[in-house]
């Protein structure tokens, strides 16, 4: 299974030749560390890191932000309609992404996005997803907290944010990891609302990079593509748990 | 008296969870509820070069049909979910024999296998288009040891489709292994006790106690990987990259959507399109939860 990685870190560190060679080089002569320099010469690496970086910080932040107010909502309070607004959201759960993509691109070239970070961030704000598992997260919370503040004349915000939203915090942690995962490996969107490899994130960039023939400097897309996993890999191992266990659930959804 | 306690929690709760809820709800209406409608009202449109539709009826649809690459892409789609699918009892094996109790390295193993499924599918590809590669790829090279002269994966037509769903199959992998492995914790560890003072083998307890009693799990990963499959997209783009001669071979549905609504501008065809991976989707998952209530009742 960790085969491709390694491969993938041999070749980063071969010369061009070791890796066309027809007998494979399972280890090269000399470890060519310039091939991960060449990278931000050779490829708009860097302005395609930074948009990565953007648009995964703002999504999750957005996410955090809108899930869990319209979460605790629909979890905790009680309002006319709740049932009929939430199955509306929920729903969009089950809706395959292309039902509503040439649709969003419309919407997107009105506001005069296309090409920009707005239009790659937009869309992906607002999560069903999020709100469901936000949701899932306040139902399981105890309520003797909750009405104790209410008790002591705590309002509805106060109360969502000084009582409640401490104790989701590990949901919200989860919410924040499948977002950044998924915001940061997205493909399709990025891809049809940018056309300049400089304002594509690392996902699209390097997609659009295989499509060029006349690239055929192989350490280097290896030491690329390293270089773009990277972030969530090392993200991963580090927060393994909590991955593992907030993917099982976006499984789950 | 429960209406009006519930009638009570309103008033107390006044316009609060409309302020709660709105951000949210404006985005999901303006970006996914409003697209929904919108993407059925394209799909019996026509659009011109220039901007501007008109209504056609279901033109879209009657060309759908009569497409031929509808049938390559609904082809390729199945074939890569069937294959993907065949991961499924290897993560059914392995995700049992990772239960074990007191295994050494337990959540070193889940690491590695699920390092794939977090992966950037088009940064992880490149690294399998090398190993793809007909003139210098290992897996060529390793086929050839043992005496099999390997094809041109990614520019063989018929072959590179196998090519993107081996990559899909071991991209999978880990995430059935994490679901399959919650149910596994849910199955008491009294029956295997039982099974093993009645003398069972270990693979007669993996065959009559951890599939039967994994069933719903099993399942429900199928269903699961069936819905992602037939989204094939990203990995399908990234390993034969878009100029690949072998595409309108080896095309998804996803693949022919794109296709037809960002590089030919064929929106309105490409909304039927969109609609026909929708209600091939909806049919997934009305099976899934028809037969999951049967299924359920089992414990």
């Amino acid at each position: 299974m960790a085969f491709p990685f390694i491969w993938q870190i041999i070749m980063s560190l071969s010369t061009n030749s070791e890796v066309q060679s027809v007998v494979p080089t399972f280890w090269p002569a000399e470890l060519q560390w310039g091939n991960y320099a060449t990278v931000f010469e050779r490829l708009p690496f860097l302005s395609q890191l930074r948009t990565s970086v953007v648009i995964t910080v703002i999504r999750c932040l957005a996410q955090i932000a809108l899930c869990t107010l319209a979460g605790y909502a629909f979890a905790r309070m009680h309002f006319r309609g709740r049932a009929i607004v939430l199955a509306l959201v929920l729903s969009i759960l089950m809706i395959p992404s292309q039902v509503y993509l040439i649709s969003q691109y419309q919407i997107v070239q009105g506001f005069g996005w296309l090409n920009t970070i707005a239009g790659i961030v937009a869309p992906g704000l607002f999560s069903a997803f999020g709100t469901f598992l936000m949701r899932t997260a306040f139902l399981n919370l105890p309520t003797e907290l909750e009405e104790a503040a209410r008790l002591d004349g705590a309002s509805p915000v106060r109360t969502f944010w000084s009582v409640m939203l401490p104790l989701a915090l590990p949901s919200i942690s989860v919410l924040a990891i499948t977002s950044a995962l998924w915001s940061w490996n997205e493909l399709l969107w990025p891809l049809v609302i940018s056309t300049y490899q400089e304002q594509m994130p690392l996902s699209a960039g390097l997609a659009t990079l295989v499509s060029d023939k006349s690239n055929t400097n192989y350490p280097v897309i290896m030491a690329a593509s390293m270089m773009a996993m990277a972030p969530i890999l090392i993200l991963f191992i580090v927060l393994q748990r909590r991955v593992i266990d907030g993917l099982a659930f976006s499984g789950l959804k | 008296m429960a209406d009006r306690a519930e009638a009570h929690a309103r008033k107390r709760d006044g316009l609060w969870p409309w302020l709660f809820v709105l951000p949210l709800l404006s985005g999901i209406a303006l970006f996914y509820l409003w697209p929904i409608l919108q993407t059925f009202y394209y799909s019996f449109t026509e659009w011109g070069v220039f901007g501007g539709s008109e209504w056609t009826g279901i033109d879209n649809y009657v060309r759908l049909v009569s497409d031929p690459q509808l049938y390559v892409a609904l082809g390729n789609t199945l074939l890569y979910t069937g294959i993907v699918l065949l991961g499924i009892p290897i993560a059914v094996y392995l995700a049992s024999l990772l239960n074990t109790p007191g295994l050494r390295f337990a959540s070193l193993y889940r690491v590695l296998f699920f390092l794939p499924y977090v992966a950037m599918p088009t940064a992880i590809a490149m690294v399998w288009r090398i190993i793809f590669n007909g003139d210098f790829g290992i897996l060529n090279y390793l086929l050839s040891l043992v005496g099999i002269d390997g094809p041109y994966w990614v520019s063989s037509p018929g072959i590179a489709i196998v090519a993107v769903a081996i990559v899909g199959l071991w991209s999978s992998i880990g995430f059935s292994m994490i679901v399959l492995g919650a149910g596994l914790k849910g199955i008491a560890t009294e029956y295997y006790e039982a099974a093993e003072l009645d003398g069972a083998s270990p693979w007669r307890r993996f065959t009559s106690i951890t599939v039967p009693l994994l069933s719903p799990s099993i399942f429900f990963v199928t269903i699961i990987t069936v819905i992602s499959s037939f989204q094939l997209f990203d990995l399908l783009y990234a390993i034969l990259g878009s100029q690949n001669a072998v595409l309108p071979k080896s095309l998804s549905l996803v693949y022919l959507f794109y296709q037809a609504g960002f590089i030919t501008n064929e929106k309105g065809y490409a909304a039927a399109i969109a609609m026909v991976i929708f209600v091939l989707i909806g049919l997934v998952t009305l099976l899934q939860f028809r037969l999951q209530k049967r299924w359920v009742s089992v414990d």
